[in-house]
């Protein structure tokens, strides 16, 4: 839930990355972390296991500039993708503004994929939240690896709503950016809209 | 419940002396007090060395889990946690179950006395909070948000 703060003239929204396990969600967030100038971000905390793999969360505090004298704070937040971290992913959506789905464009993590949608829509309806209804972008990750699945096919399956998309690769950051503008963007319009 | 989703100057102020005073009385290093999903609100204390924004985060995320052991058990949240460290304690308590109450404090003071004075300053804030959503609900004060054009939101994404 966004938080304005007419003290501190600030508005402050959550961004959960969500998406199998392995398929880049901390990797976006480091290399968002990597190419943000100090001024515009916090510290980064990773929440991770000895082998680095997300145990609770990430989170990146970022300052996207001002709006009519109001500082514009994106809160992003990761969940761990492996299916039996499934109590934590469902805290961290509490309170979401924003929702980027990030798919592992691997033709052998297809199923991984759908699985962690499907999960993504079930826990999104526990926290009383309705994915078609929520600010969300699908970034298709990976595409620079040689057992991509081709576009049709990943569009097909994972997208059927048509929501905004991005390829990346998040090793490089291409679609990084890309990805995060569309779905803060759609967070300020729909912050409007429910004025 | 989630956190509040406004905070107006004259709660803000009033929570933030609140803050001040619970610092004093407690003999504590700091207070602050966090929106249930983590959003810094007040603080008082010795501040300026702290990570607010990660505090904040961590100590919600904290508290979410908590809440999820006790959904387990089939208990009510759990309303308060006490983090014993070498130097620095955390004394972490739920405020109306919209906010989080963050006492930190050291030898100079006791769990006992942190404790007792939580409670008189929690209800001041839950009393607060009642406040801002009523003023939210009579939408009493013009939002900011109704101000924001396509252009704004544009002019924010432009490299």
């Amino acid at each position: 839930m966004s938080f304005i703060n007419y003290s501190s003239r600030e508005i402050n929204c959550k961004l959960v990355y969500y998406g199998p396990g392995l398929c880049g969600k901390t990797t976006n967030l480091h290399y968002i972390y990597a190419k943000t100038s100090p001024d515009a971000k916090g510290k980064m905390i990773s929440l991770a296991t000895e082998t680095e793999r997300t145990l609770f969360f990430d989170f990146l505090p970022l300052s996207l500039g001002e709006i009519r004298g109001f500082k514009t704070r994106f809160h992003l937040y990761t969940v761990p993708g492996q299916v039996f971290y499934d109590a934590s992913r469902k805290l961290i959506l509490k309170g979401v503004d924003g929702v980027i789905f990030v798919a592992d464009s691997q033709i052998e993590r297809m199923e991984a994929n759908i699985e962690s949608l499907d999960n993504l829509r079930l826990n999104l309806i526990d926290q009383g939240y309705d994915l078609n209804k929520l600010p969300y972008v699908v970034q298709y990750n990976k595409r620079d690896l040689p057992n991509a699945a081709p576009m049709e096919q990943l569009r097909e399956v994972l997208n059927p709503t048509k929501a905004p998309e991005f390829e990346a690769c998040a090793t490089s950051g291409a679609g990084v950016f890309d990805t995060l503008k569309a779905v803060a963007k759609s967070v300020l319009t729909e912050l409007r809209r429910g004025q | 419940m989630s956190g509040p989703d406004v905070m107006y100057p004259e709660e803000q102020q009033a929570m933030s002396l609140v803050c001040a005073r619970l610092t004093r009385d407690a003999n504590a290093k700091a207070v602050l007090l966090i929106g249930r999903d983590g959003q810094p609100i007040a603080e008082a204390g010795d501040v300026d060395e702290l990570d607010v924004t990660s505090l904040s985060s961590l100590t919600a995320g904290n508290v979410a889990a908590t809440g999820g052991i006790s959904k387990i058990l089939r208990e009510k949240d759990f309303f308060s946690q006490f983090h014993e460290g070498e130097k620095t304690h955390i004394h972490i308590t739920l405020v109306g179950g919209r906010a989080i109450l963050v006492v930190l404090f050291d030898e100079r003071s006791s769990l006992g006395l942190v404790r007792l004075r939580v409670k008189k300053s929690s209800d001041e804030m839950v009393r607060l909070f009642d406040s801002v959503a009523k003023k939210a609900a009579a939408k009493s004060e013009p939002s900011i948000l109704t101000e924001i054009t396509d252009s704004d939101i544009d002019n924010l994404f432009n490299d």
